[in-house]
């Protein structure tokens, strides 16, 4: 049952993302490129997208998972180093190629050579990156 | 085909419907970076089923979609230096940031997560300074 609503969300998702053009690397980098031919299509697919999402997370208030188990807890509090300089190297990545984690997956069958290079090479900075985050969490220990 | 923006919006609800379908399913947050590098660095062990499944619709789907309408331009840039640092920059910096547009923007911005909130900031911003320099100031994009 699990793995059913897991095929289903990961079918919505990718769906979702063929449809709003964001597997499109030309809009991505369109929305990022505001002094280029500025494209503000992306906003539009994050505000649509938190609108059924602001609804689950009041339902989640008064249900539990249709599965079973539990909700995510409260999200924690404090922005810590990690966050930031994670999402930095993230966004110089998503700048550059105009590619995310989902879109790069999403557009797997049609994105040509290029998109499976980058998501050989994202899959490979994934796998390296248990090893960088201790390797700083030495060279700047946490306050 | 609708204008941009209308198919924006119509792609963002089906994104957000599947996020929602994932949380209310099965009480996870959907976010691809987590997802994929739990079954990338075995972090994700105990539910790689779930993660399978998931990411074996996120890559089917498009495609059967793709079959049936053609596949849309995806404009990948041929220059495979770029795609390597690229792909290296968001696969490191999304597992040591501990998300991506879905999970920190989608996910996080929707139930006001602060975390979701300066991720996201930071990764727009950085992407933006980014293009701009090496597309109009360095000219190699």
């Amino acid at each position: 049952m699990k793995n059913l609503v897991a095929l289903l969300a990961g079918s919505l998702f990718g769906i979702g993302l063929f449809l709003s053009g964001m597997t499109d690397t030309a809009k991505v980098q369109g929305w990022l490129d505001v002094f280029g031919a500025w494209d503000p299509t992306l906003a539009f697919v994050m505000g649509g997208a938190m609108l059924p999402m602001a609804v689950a997370w009041r339902l989640t208030r008064r249900m539990r998972p249709v599965t079973g188990g539990s909700f995510p807890p409260a999200p924690l509090p404090e922005v810590d180093r990690k966050l930031v300089i994670g999402s930095v190297l993230f966004g110089m990545g998503w700048g550059l190629a105009g590619l995310c984690p989902g879109p790069a997956l999403a557009s797997l069958s049609y994105g040509g050579l290029g998109g499976l290079v980058f998501a050989v090479s994202m899959g490979t900075g994934m796998w390296l990156a248990p090893g960088l985050r201790a390797r700083l969490d030495r060279a700047v220990p946490a306050e | 085909m609708q204008p941009d923006w209308i198919m924006g919006l119509i792609g963002g609800l089906v994104i957000g419907l599947a996020a929602a379908v994932y949380l209310l399913g099965n009480g996870r947050i959907m976010g691809a970076s987590g997802i994929i590098g739990g079954v990338i660095d075995g972090s994700g062990r105990s539910n790689r089923d779930e993660r399978l499944w998931f990411l074996g619709g996120l890559i089917a789907a498009p495609t059967l979609l793709a079959l049936v309408v053609g596949a849309p331009d995806t404009h990948v840039t041929p220059d495979l230096a770029v795609l390597v640092a690229a792909g290296l920059l968001v696969g490191v910096g999304t597992r040591i940031g501990n998300g991506c547009t879905s999970g920190h923007g989608v996910c996080g911005i929707s139930r006001l997560s602060l975390r979701g909130i300066v991720a996201t900031v930071f990764y727009i911003l950085a992407g933006g300074l980014t293009i701009t320099l090496f597309r109009h100031v360095l000219g190699v994009i």
